[in-house]
């Protein structure tokens, strides 16, 4: 039974309802949803008496068809891709050297780096962006880069730490036992079983700071944010802005959905355990709440990214 | 150490709007997170299909995206309530699937045992879920939804940007006045949030090693 042991299977009447409902809640949805397409598109009566065109109207469209904009577009996504890039390629070694840290047996290296991590995920990437950019005056990439990479660093080692304390604790006492060192065993027997099993939570986070990038438009880097709702809008003119929003959020989505559903993918190859014991995706094991079975067949999805 | 002792009153009133924004976002989207995991979790399919596409779409859209377009796009189409609610409203609709997905991930969580043993005892769908599932999915929705909420905190800190004075604002406002004292600026800034955070943070664990307790 795909669906749920919460309700009996439904009998014809109830299937007959259940779809008469549904329909109804499909024509409900389209229904608001065409409303809210017309109004928009309908012309208005500004203060000053003067009329408005429509939001769908052709007039608001047309710089589309004009190369450059989408050559400033293309810059900005490169922008954008590039920071999230380099700040992921930074926050990933971050994240296993925390971890370590974290996981540590000597209270030297681990109450330091507690408190660090604690600090770092306290505080907003808005405010270590703005740190970063008046203390070390870096230039507004860096300030990004350094300040995401940190942050997602910090989560990352926090997701690989749960990753291994999540294991077995035979698995620590057998690398001992054979004549491991204690940090040979976390490196290559702990340590690649965490990451793997962390592997879509990191990926999760990924896709959190790739969305993050969007933050250091507040610092003044031109990336999609800020060229495609800023600087284009105020070159054209602000009866563009709603199209230039909806094309950048339409540019955001394809770019996060692809990568999240990435993650959904490798989050499925790599599990062996997924493939043998249960079909549905894998979740996050760490977290012994959605290890259990479930009560509604479906699971979440991605893991629980933080916002 | 005089930058931040000046300015204080200016950093309490920031703090006073950052936990304004906190408080109201957060029942917001509670509000809206339990209509979405509803109609997520509702045997009606075009009610899900709803609120999974709602889901994808809001949680794939970055924060400042939507404060942008609650600051900009609102009052140019003449919805201008003014910054500070439009802030909440931003930050309401971009919080609230995080909380759906945390409640369904409680429910989720729940073990199947329990739902077979309601419905087998002769429950209804509605009473399987109001006297056994949701105790149980609601203690351990709570630890997550914590979590939900110190990003919550930490997300307010972009409606500074705008256009709403809370502590960002009052980090920005007060190192334009004193640069020369940056560093301890931006420390005194980061322990007001810290203050919220790292409270929200105990208060979860200690609710998690009770939850623990009792499965």
């Amino acid at each position: 039974m795909s669906l749920s042991v919460l309700y009996d299977a439904p009998g014809p009447k109830a299937r007959m309802r259940s779809r008469t409902i549904s329909v109804v809640g499909v024509i409900l949805i389209i229904g608001a949803l065409i409303l809210l397409v017309l109004a928009m598109g309908a012309p208005k009566a500004s203060a000053n008496g003067a009329i408005q065109p429509g939001l769908w109207d052709a007039s608001r469209w047309d710089v589309f068809s004009d190369v450059q904009v989408w050559r400033s577009l293309g810059q900005g996504v490169l922008a954008t891709l590039s920071m999230a890039g380099v700040a992921a390629a930074i926050a990933l070694p971050l994240g296993v050297v925390f971890s370590f840290g974290r996981a540590s047996d000597s209270a030297v290296v681990r109450v330091p780096s507690t408190v660090v991590l604690e600090f770092v995920r306290g505080m907003p990437v808005l405010l270590m962006m703005l740190f970063i950019l008046l203390v070390f005056s870096t230039g507004s990439f860096w300030a990004g880069v350094a300040a995401l990479a940190v942050y997602n660093g910090a989560i990352i080692g926090e997701a690989l730490r749960a990753g291994i304390k999540s294991l077995p604790r035979g698995q620590r006492e057998a690398g001992l036992a054979i004549g491991l060192t204690p940090i040979s065993t976390r490196m290559r027997i702990e340590f690649p079983q965490a990451f793997r099993q962390m592997l879509p939570i990191i990926i999760a986070q990924l896709v959190v700071l790739l969305k993050d990038t969007s933050l250091a438009f507040v610092v003044g880097y031109s990336e999609l944010l800020r060229v495609g709702v800023k600087n284009l809008p105020d070159f054209f003119g602000n009866r563009y802005a709603f199209s230039f929003f909806m094309v950048v959020l339409a540019i955001y989505l394809a770019m996060n959905l692809s990568l999240s559903w990435l993650a959904r993918v490798i989050a499925h190859r790599t599990n062996p355990k997924a493939k043998a014991a249960n079909p549905t995706p894998p979740n996050t094991p760490a977290d012994p709440v959605l290890a259990m079975p479930t009560a509604l067949g479906e699971q979440s999805r991605g893991g629980g990214s933080a916002p | 150490m005089d930058a931040i002792t000046e300015n204080l009153p200016v950093f309490i009133d920031g703090f006073r709007n950052t936990l304004g924004l906190l408080g109201l976002a957060g029942v917001g989207a509670l509000v809206l997170g339990v209509i979405i995991a509803a109609l997520r979790i509702s045997p009606v399919s075009s009610f899900r299909g709803f609120a999974t596409v709602y889901t994808e779409i809001v949680r794939n859209t970055p924060l400042t995206l939507v404060l942008f377009f609650c600051a900009f796009l609102l009052p140019y189409l003449q919805f201008s309530p003014g910054y500070f609610p439009l802030a909440v409203l931003g930050l309401t609709v971009y919080t609230s699937p995080f909380v759906a997905e945390a409640l369904r991930a409680g429910v989720n969580g729940v073990h199947v045992g329990q739902a077979e043993a309601a419905r087998s005892v002769g429950l209804t769908f509605g009473q399987s879920l109001t006297f056994v599932i949701m105790p149980q999915a609601i203690r351990m929705v709570i630890p997550p939804l914590i979590n939900v909420f110190i990003a919550l905190t930490k997300n307010t800190s972009v409606a500074g940007a705008f256009f709403v004075f809370e502590l960002f604002g009052a980090a920005r406002k007060v190192t334009n006045d004193r640069g020369d004292q940056v560093i301890a600026i931006l420390l005194g800034v980061a322990a007001f949030y810290l203050l919220i955070t790292i409270t929200l943070g105990l208060i979860a664990g200690r609710v998690e090693k009770k939850v623990a307790v009792l499965r």
